[in-house]
């Protein structure tokens, strides 16, 4: 195909080229960084909780009145939600993967050191680790005799007496090569306050924070072995077959109002929602996104078409005389098929240029990494691909105009 | 003569009716987008206040014993230096807030326990904040000091428990205690809900629930303290609170102080009083800094926490983005609308009309693909606000389209189409009429 008589069209029709060029540019530019953006998204809601998701209740009640013994009322609590049939495991915990309410803590490595290490969120609770089905690498789990009261604990801090502080702790794999890198991190001590350091006794293989807003920092999470009483903070977890959920979930409720009918449940979902909730802002921009990359696409095509079929009705004339002159029908149709291609090429180039500048705009903007290269020639085929189709209906009303057309006057 | 254009006009749009739908369809999906997105943007970085927002105050002292701590003050201030500050009535109106739930019930009211919302403050905060009341009224400072067990409910409350009557003099349980209600909320739904607005800057851009509704249940801190304690939520702690200890002296913060301050004269007073209290503390070996404090506007105070959701953010530009290409896409599609013509735009010139006549021709042809265009953006914002409404979003019910906005979608459709047309139109008078008469 020969190239120069089609650029010396071109270059009778620099503005139309150029405005094509553009809107090709910027709709390349966009689309890469809205599909880029959508990736971001998908990826961040597939973050791993690190537990067994589709087996897993959450249910929280408040009290009427503060119960005179609360690590009883838990007690009592957990023993009933044991008995209701289906129910496999009972945990009680402060919080949950992705339940947004997070408790913190700081963490050095050092008791004297000024700064903290880093801040990793605390979960206290018994029975957390087989409820939740988070797996332990290696070590052994939080036992009976590790717990301490949460009023206990507190006392002792004030007091100093370490002897009611809780004295191990469990860490993701996450956090332990964060802190440790490359080494073995049994054994070694966490300080959560300058008094007492926390042995690591064992290493979860996972267990996402509940305010995992920062993906890197998903992770760093710890399980304290502090036995908090019932309190509305305080969540009910329960381990049952993902096909008896919703039976278990009523029955449990119905077996704690019969317990105590005055309590109020503020908090009753499975885990499947509570990862729907917190991730539902993510769902909705991308699918905002992908609606504004078909409308992008489908304006941009219809935009060649017209642009084309204009072109085509410009060259009447001309191609009458080339087809009457010898030319194939294939040699008009491969002419404004190229045509399309060279101005879909310098669009290309210049909407990797654009997608370029808007990655560095959004990455100052919204903490986003660079685009991956392998962007680009996706980018670049998806926009030829379309070109192609748009142009391809013109192109055939092109190639279908009879050489007569060279004889008559207009 | 512009009837006339009119005319021509219509007469040109209907000849080709494919790219003429091109364009309005254009037009009318780029105006959709960003009008949708920017009537967001509208509601959520809108003034909550308008009337009071410029003499709106929020002094922040930083209480933290260690210098160690932070480096911008807390969100919150913990209870003495929020009721020190509060007591010295230094400003022209004070409001302390405290959040919390509470177990509610209502006597003869034949509903279910729930756990109601409560904002504990002070007498200052209706006046101050231009609260609207259905019934009745705020407590007085009096009450505030007799820990009187008065209550303000919000209308949504006052419906769910009452059906909307008017419920001044009746008697609401909370926890154990019996409060009696003395004045029902208006409809009022400030965007944001912007005394509550704190921690935004750790949201990571999921501010969304800024947008939430007022709470159900308005107390005097004193009383509300009296019937629950310990029944307030925390922000942060510098250290771990001593079991024994009260909330009143934790090493906690839990407590805003909203300050009206109603000249520049007393906003330099204020940050002056807020400045010596923090070198007064500082002397006194409670706080570690005393140069660490803040007295930021309402507005400031907004920008500062980030109100506006990033995401909202990033779907302007997206939108605006869309709207440029359609723009683009309307000025290729006019150009070869116009161009094609050449032959009867040739004509008319010979006969006598004037580049600017041939010009407002044009224009007057793109305005009315603006106009057209308008029309169907408007219906299109009208869906997506509809979808938005949808959203599991707190500010969803915020939602709507206001005349200003309804005015603006034909000003920026008129406009866009107007800005594709010009360079057309340029084109098209600029045709010379010996060459186009030569090929006729």
């Amino acid at each position: 195909m020969d190239i120069l008589p089609i650029l010396s069209t071109l270059r009778r029709h620099k503005l139309t080229a150029w405005l094509l060029i553009l809107e090709i540019a910027l709709t390349c530019a966009i689309v890469c960084n809205a599909v880029f953006l959508i990736g971001q998204r998908l990826q961040r809601m597939d973050m791993p909780s690190g537990v067994a998701e589709h087996e897993l209740l959450q249910i929280q009640v408040a009290d009427v009145t503060s119960p005179s013994n609360p690590y009883a009322r838990l007690a009592e609590d957990v023993a009933v939600l044991r008995q209701v049939p289906g129910v496999l495991s009972v945990a009680s915990s402060n919080q949950v993967p992705f339940g947004n309410s997070s408790s913190n803590g700081n963490i050095r490595l050092d008791p004297a050191q000024p700064e903290r290490t880093l801040n990793a969120t605390t979960y206290f609770g018994e029975n957390l680790v087989p409820t939740l089905g988070t797996r332990l690498v290696s070590g052994r789990d939080l036992q009976p005799d590790d717990f301490v009261d949460v009023e206990a604990a507190l006392k002792a801090l004030g007091t100093g007496d370490s002897k009611s502080l809780p004295h191990v702790t469990l860490i993701t794999r996450t956090l332990a090569e964060r802190l440790w890198p490359g080494q073995n991190p049994l054994g070694r001590l966490i300080y959560l306050t300058p008094t007492v350091g926390l042995r690591v006794v064992g290493v979860l293989d996972s267990l996402a924070r509940p305010n995992a807003y920062d993906e890197a920092k998903a992770q760093y999470t710890m399980v304290v072995p502090i036995r908090m009483g019932a309190n509305k903070d305080q969540s009910y977890l329960i381990r049952t077959r993902r096909e008896d959920r919703a039976s278990v979930l009523a029955a449990a409720l119905a077996a704690l109002k019969k317990a105590d009918p005055q309590r109020v449940v503020t908090t009753k979902r499975t885990f499947d929602e509570v990862r729907r909730k917190f991730f539902q802002d993510d769902r909705a921009m991308a699918g905002m996104l992908v609606g504004v990359i078909v409308a992008l696409l489908i304006v941009t095509a219809l935009g060649i078409v017209g642009l084309a079929s204009f072109w085509v009705s410009q060259r009447r004339r001309t191609i009458g005389v080339r087809r009457a002159l010898g030319a194939t029908r294939a040699n008009i149709l491969h002419y404004f098929q190229t045509e399309n291609f060279l101005l879909a090429t310098l669009g290309i180039a210049l909407g990797m240029l654009l997608a370029y500048a808007i990655n560095l705009f959004l990455m100052t903007h919204y903490e986003l990494p660079r685009l991956p290269a392998i962007y680009f020639p996706v980018g670049a085929i998806a926009l030829w691909l379309i070109g192609q189709l748009a142009v391809l209906g013109p192109a055939l009303r092109a190639a279908a105009v009879p050489p007569v057309v060279a004889t008559r006057s207009v | 003569m512009f009837a006339y254009y009119l005319d021509l006009a219509l007469r040109s749009l209907k000849r080709n009716k494919v790219l003429t739908a091109l364009m309005i369809v254009a037009i009318a999906v780029g105006i959709g987008a960003s009008m949708t997105t920017l009537t967001v943007m509208h509601l959520l970085s809108g003034d909550p206040v308008p009337t009071r927002s410029g003499t709106l105050f929020f002094p922040q002292v930083d209480p933290n014993p260690y210098p160690d701590g932070p480096s911008l003050p807390y969100d919150m201030m913990d209870y003495r230096s929020a009721v020190d500050l509060w007591s010295a009535h230094r400003a022209d109106r004070q409001a302390l807030i405290a959040h919390g739930q509470l177990k509610l019930t209502a006597p003869q009211v034949n509903l279910p326990p729930l756990m109601a919302q409560v904002l504990s403050t002070t007498s200052d905060f209706f006046p101050m904040f231009d609260v609207p009341f259905r019934y009745g009224h705020g407590w007085s400072a009096q009450d505030d000091a007799s820990r009187a067990r008065v209550a303000v409910i919000s209308a949504d409350l006052n419906n769910k428990l009452f059906n909307g009557a008017d419920s001044v003099g009746r008697t609401l349980r909370l926890k154990d205690s019996d409060v009696r209600i003395v004045g029902v909320l208006g409809a009022w739904r400030p965007s944001p809900q912007f005394y509550d607005v704190a921690g935004g800057r750790f949201a990571g851009g999921q501010t969304g629930d800024f947008y939430g509704r007022p709470e159900d249940v308005f107390m005097p801190l004193n009383s509300s303290s009296d019937i629950n304690p310990l029944g307030f939520n925390f922000f942060t702690c510098w250290s771990m609170p001593k079991s024994t200890g009260t909330l009143q002296t934790s090493p906690c913060v839990w407590m805003m102080l909203w300050v009206q301050l109603d000249s520049a004269a007393k906003v330099r007073s204020y940050r002056q009083f807020v400045a010596d209290y923090a070198a007064q503390q500082k002397s006194l070996g409670r706080f570690a800094r005393a140069d660490n404090t803040q007295l930021r506007s309402l507005m400031g105070w907004l920008d500062f926490n980030h109100v506006v959701p990033s995401d909202v953010r990033l779907q302007t530009w997206a939108a605006f983005a869309f709207l440029l290409i359609c723009l683009f896409n309307t000025v290729g599609l006019l150009l070869a609308k116009f161009l094609r013509r050449a032959g009867e735009i040739g004509v008319r010139r010979a006969l006598g009309a004037s580049r600017a006549a041939v010009l407002a021709q044009c224009l007057v042809e793109a305005g009315l693909i603006g106009l057209l265009g308008g029309v169907g953006g408007l219906l299109l914002t009208l869906l997506g606000l509809w979808l938005v409404r949808r959203q599991p979003v707190a500010y969803a019910d915020l939602v709507h389209l206001d005349t200003a906005m309804f005015l603006f979608t034909f000003a920026l459709a008129i406009a866009t189409s107007l800005l594709a047309g010009l360079l057309p139109a340029l084109r098209a008078s600029g045709i010379t009429p010996a060459l186009q008469l030569k090929t006729l």
